[in-house]
């Protein structure tokens, strides 16, 4: 038996109204237009999949709630009511058909961020204890083993070790007074352990003072993915505690896109203050080092290179123009996708959606799109800057027998550092 | 009619007691609509801008008139005839010398009108992509699907005044005061109805628009 | 009585057959029947008897007559008036009094079932006593003539439709014709006053026929009422082209552009100025630099401003608007602050979610234990 139940999710969506939201339903004319932008409708046709159909439960909350006509019509019996039924009817919607990227809300015509409504459903999604098994699993392992992939420090120690024998780098851990505190993705220490390398190499070059923390190195936050506000807190807050008891400046994202919505942007929200340090993308930071001049190159990658933008970092992130300076400094023949940048297309495994093993079938047919778009490039090269986003098009890559590696672009600009 | 002896009665009506009436409910309507929006308000933002808030608000309220490439393409049809409607629409609601008129006597600003045939073909024209969107919005599976009755309804009552007002135009209903009249009371029904239905979009777009520009534009993100 | 035909009469006055024949044709167009029509309708006058009528004037003005009476130089419209054997008319007989009133009965006797009654005026029913003839209300004196008449003719837009009296408020409760005369063959002949070739337009259709003419859907003559102003209005081009005058003394009133813009009626009214005009063809009312006030319709008087245009709403809805804005203003700041309230109170009710809530979980944990 749960705790959790229609009621507290009935009250967590009450929880989530605000003026835009009410501005937002106020707005729909039921164009359809959104629908166009996702990915989820476009590779299966199925109009469900139209965004602002996902958000069915919220808009019914608000009509019933938070306006006078839709109290009116509750009461004669008039308003559609939120059921566990519909809850359990619009779950796969919002989780397995949609991955936060955020599309909808840059085309729709009235102005309506959808997509962060959807995130809003998700709350109640939670709340009404129907968020899917997979996310549920990430977000357990999340809080009690501390990381969703359940990797434990041992292993990030392990790779560490193997990286410092590898290179003969050192790799700062719990250095108090560091002005960077570097934080981690599990995929990253198990799948692209080349990213701890990669920053080891480019801090050492531009002289960074950094570090990692033993306590607070995981990046991911299921909570934000699962869509529960309480779960996000404590894992933002683990970070929070751990660069604070080292006092660092800045605290690096890492080529992860919720990881960096949810440290950058939700997590003074969610611990109800202002950060003590300031958080920055790697993709910032590179740029900076290399606008700075501390990012000496050398030669360039001459294959035809296209760059994934993840949607969390660039649509929802603002980091949009960092990757394509960088990339210009490395690749000779950079190619980009007809719609890139905040308009680009997700993989369409974020939002924890390749979390939930119940996806995985949707999730390939979205990748169609993906594949359309790299159809119409020929590149031979993919570059992104998030893992969960390379793994997601690996896979789906392979599932379509095409041969184009991803790599990670702080990993490029490693590969092309001028050795001294 | 039976509470009207003739079409002038009804005309007076419209013109008088039915246009009070309406323009009531309907301002009545619209500042309860926004004053709730409004007043919910928005938590503090702790995180630490990247950008502002007002200019990307405000540059979203325009920009997201214009449409974006890919959208173009993967939906002309809605893009385009909705473009043509809306605009034609406001040609007709605003260019049309009686409506100036109208406005001027209301709120003491005016401009020059276009010609009556322009407005003629205008109106037609507005009409006809119209009755292009409702066909769409019945046939296309995706518009289908989220359609209410509500958006029905809310077809009927936009394309009714632009009906009425072309068959008053063209006086092809006597005498003139019923088509005028009807005109009147159309537009009244549509008044009335509008702080209740999805027809509040022309006003809270402002408020959508601004509030996404203004998020996104906080993160330095341009919507 | 021996009564003389029409030509009869009209070759005393000195016309001759071809002045006749002349009036005739223009008659024949004025009441737009095909040319062909014209020696029928010759042939019918040349033989029409002097009919009998009665004119009542109730509460009126006087204007309806004397627009009928004004003609300056006599004109076979005036003599087709001459010819109808007006047997009472108060403002215009000479008999007073007694007399007076006992023409109109000898009248009603002489001709009964054949005589027309005209009346222009509007009929007061508040009070019999607002307006009396020789002792006799309005009403009374109406009901009885028209017990026998063979038609009856309304002149002029108090007697068509209550006109000034009924304005709001209609301090004597004034009522039409119409209202009192259900079931008479009648002809609303309405205008502030009507124009004078229409009021001798429909005298000359029911000599040439003996019936009434087609009427409209408020009894009016479809000959002379069947187009409006704005239709047959030579300033109507300007406003195809959005051509105004805005004020009475700008460019464009010079320049004769339209009127709308002053509020003229026009587009509204359905009447036969533009085309029958006034004062023997002279002029009309646009024609003259002011906007049509709309005097043949009915409630013309309580339809708005003369000045404000067609299109502006006529009640106080300026008012109406701040008595919504007030009330929106409230209601809604109240239904805001409710909102508020309601979230306000689901924030309290928040109870916090821990991953140990999942029912996955607790299931696995059930098991483990």
């Amino acid at each position: 038996m749960s705790t959790l139940t229609l009621e507290k999710g009935i009250n967590a969506l009450k929880e989530q109204i605000d003026a835009p939201v009410a501005a937002f339903f106020s707005s729909c004319v039921h164009c359809g237009l959104c629908a166009e932008a996702c990915l989820f409708y476009t590779e299966t046709g199925d109009p469900r999949y139209a965004p602002i159909n996902k958000v069915e439960p919220l808009r019914r909350i608000w009509a019933s709630e938070f306006t006078l006509w839709g109290k009116l019509k509750k009461l004669v019996g008039l308003n559609k009511t939120v059921t566990d039924e519909l809850l359990q009817q619009w779950e796969p919607l919002i989780y397995d058909g949609c991955t936060l990227c955020g599309r909808c809300s840059m085309v729709c015509p009235v102005g309506n961020d959808i997509s962060t409504m959807i995130r809003k459903v998700r709350e109640g999604m939670v709340a009404s204890d129907h968020a899917p098994e997979g996310l549920v699993g990430a977000s357990t392992r999340a809080i009690k083993i501390g990381s969703p992939m359940g990797v434990r420090l041992k292993a990030l120690q392990a790779q560490i070790k193997h990286i410092e024998a590898d290179t003969g780098l050192t790799i700062p851990v719990d250095v108090e007074g560091a002005d960077y505190m570097a934080l981690l993705s599990s995929m990253e220490i198990i799948n692209f352990p080349e990213y701890i390398e990669s920053l080891a190499k480019i801090f050492k070059q531009a002289d960074i003072s950094w570090t990692l923390s033993s306590e607070a190195y995981e990046a991911t936050n299921s909570g934000i993915q699962i869509g529960s506000s309480d779960i996000a807190r404590e894992l933002v807050q683990r970070v929070v505690d751990g660069a604070e008891k080292l006092k660092v400046k800045y605290v690096i994202s890492p080529e992860c896109g919720h990881a960096y919505t949810a440290i950058r942007w939700d997590g003074p929200n969610l611990i109800g203050r202002p950060y003590s340090f300031k958080v920055v993308h790697i993709l910032e930071l590179l740029d900076q080092l290399r606008n700075e001049g501390k990012l000496k190159t050398t030669g360039q990658f001459d294959k035809r290179i296209t760059f994934h933008d993840p949607c969390q970092i660039v649509r929802k992130g603002g980091v949009e123009a960092q990757p394509r300076n960088l990339l210009k400094q490395v690749a000779s023949n950079f190619i980009e996708m007809e719609e890139h940048g905040k308009m680009n297309w997700c993989c369409g495994g974020g939002g924890g959606v390749s979390a939930n093993e119940r996806a995985d079938e949707i999730r390939l047919k979205a990748f169609k799109r993906k594949k359309s778009q790299l159809d119409e490039i020929n590149v031979e090269v993919m570059v992104t800057a998030c893992a969960n986003c390379r793994l997601v098009l690996e896979e789906g890559l392979e599932e379509n027998n095409m041969d184009i590696p991803v790599i990670g672009l702080s990993e490029l600009i490693s590969d092309h550092l001028t050795e001294e | 009619m039976d509470i009207f002896n003739n079409a002038n009665d009804f005309l007076i009506w419209t013109r008088g007691t039915g246009f009070n009436i309406a323009i009531a409910i309907f301002i009545f309507g619209v500042l309860i609509r926004v004053l709730e929006i409004l007043l919910l308000g928005r938590k503090a933002d702790y995180s630490e801008p990247r950008g502002t808030q007002w200019g990307p608000g405000l540059k979203t309220i325009i920009s997201r008139s214009l449409v974006d490439k890919g959208t173009l393409n993967r939906s002309p049809f809605v893009v385009v005839v909705g473009y043509i409607w809306h605009i034609g629409f406001f040609i007709c609601l605003l260019l049309f010398v009686p409506h100036i008129e109208l406005i001027n006597a209301s709120l003491g600003i005016k401009w020059p009108g276009l010609p009556s045939p322009v407005l003629d073909a205008a109106a037609a024209v507005t009409m006809f992509s119209m009755l292009a969107i409702l066909w769409h919005r019945m046939t296309h599976p995706v518009m289908k699907f989220l359609s209410t009755y509500e958006d029905y309804l809310v077809w009927l009552l936009s394309f009714l005044p632009l009906l009425s007002g072309y068959i008053a135009y063209h006086r092809m209903i006597n005498p003139y005061p019923m088509a005028l009249g009807l005109h009147l009371l159309t537009v009244e029904l549509l008044l009335v109805v509008f702080p209740f239905t999805k027809l509040m979009h022309a006003f809270t777009l402002f408020l959508a628009r601004w509030y996404t520009g203004a998020m996104m534009g906080r993160k330095g993100v341009e919507s | 009585m021996n009564r003389q035909t029409l030509l009869e009469m009209l070759q005393q006055q000195g016309v001759t057959r071809r002045g006749f024949l002349k009036y005739c044709t223009a008659l024949t167009s004025l009441m737009a029947l095909p040319p062909s029509m014209v020696s029928a309708v010759a042939e019918a006058l040349e033989t029409a008897r002097r009919p009998s009528v009665i004119w009542l004037s109730f509460q009126e003005c006087t204007g309806c007559t004397e627009s009928l009476t004004r003609s300056y130089s006599p004109t076979i419209e005036g003599l087709i008036f001459d010819h109808i054997s007006l047997d009472y008319h108060h403002t215009l007989q000479a008999a007073s009094g007694t007399a007076a009133e006992l023409a109109r009965e000898q009248a009603m006797h002489e001709n009964k079932g054949k005589y027309l009654v005209v009346v222009d005026g509007s009929i007061p029913l508040d009070n019999p006593g607002f307006s009396t003839i020789a002792g006799i209300s309005n009403v009374a004196m109406l009901k009885e003539t028209v017990a026998n008449a063979v038609a009856v003719i309304a002149v002029g837009t108090c007697a068509a439709y209550g006109g000034l009296p009924h304005a709001a408020p209609n301090p004597t409760g004034a009522v039409s014709v119409s209202d009192l005369v259900p079931d008479k063959p009648l002809i609303n002949v309405p205008g502030c006053p009507p124009v004078p070739s229409v009021i001798t337009g429909v005298l000359a259709h029911f000599l040439t026929f003996g019936a009434i003419p087609e009427l409209d859907e408020l009894g009016r003559p479809k000959v002379f009422y069947g187009q409006s102003i704005h239709d047959r209005c030579y300033r109507r081009s300007f406003y195809d082209k959005g051509l105004f005058a805005e004020s009475f003394d700008d460019e464009g009133a010079k320049k004769g552009w339209c009127l709308y813009r002053l509020g003229c009626k026009g587009p509204m009214t359905y009447n036969a100025c533009a085309t029958l005009k006034w004062n023997q063809e002279t002029s009309w009312p646009v024609e003259s630099g002011h906007g049509c006030l709309g005097c043949s319709e009915p409630n013309f008087w309580d339809a708005g401003s003369f000045y404000k245009a067609l299109s502006i709403p006529d009640g106080d809805y300026a008012r109406a608007a701040g008595y919504a804005v007030a009330a929106g203003v409230g209601i809604g700041a109240v239904a805001g602050l409710l909102n508020k309230n309601t979230k306000a109170n689901a924030v309290a009710k928040h109870s916090s979610v821990s991953v140990d809530d999942f029912a996955v979980n607790k299931n696995n944990n059930n098991e483990g234990a």
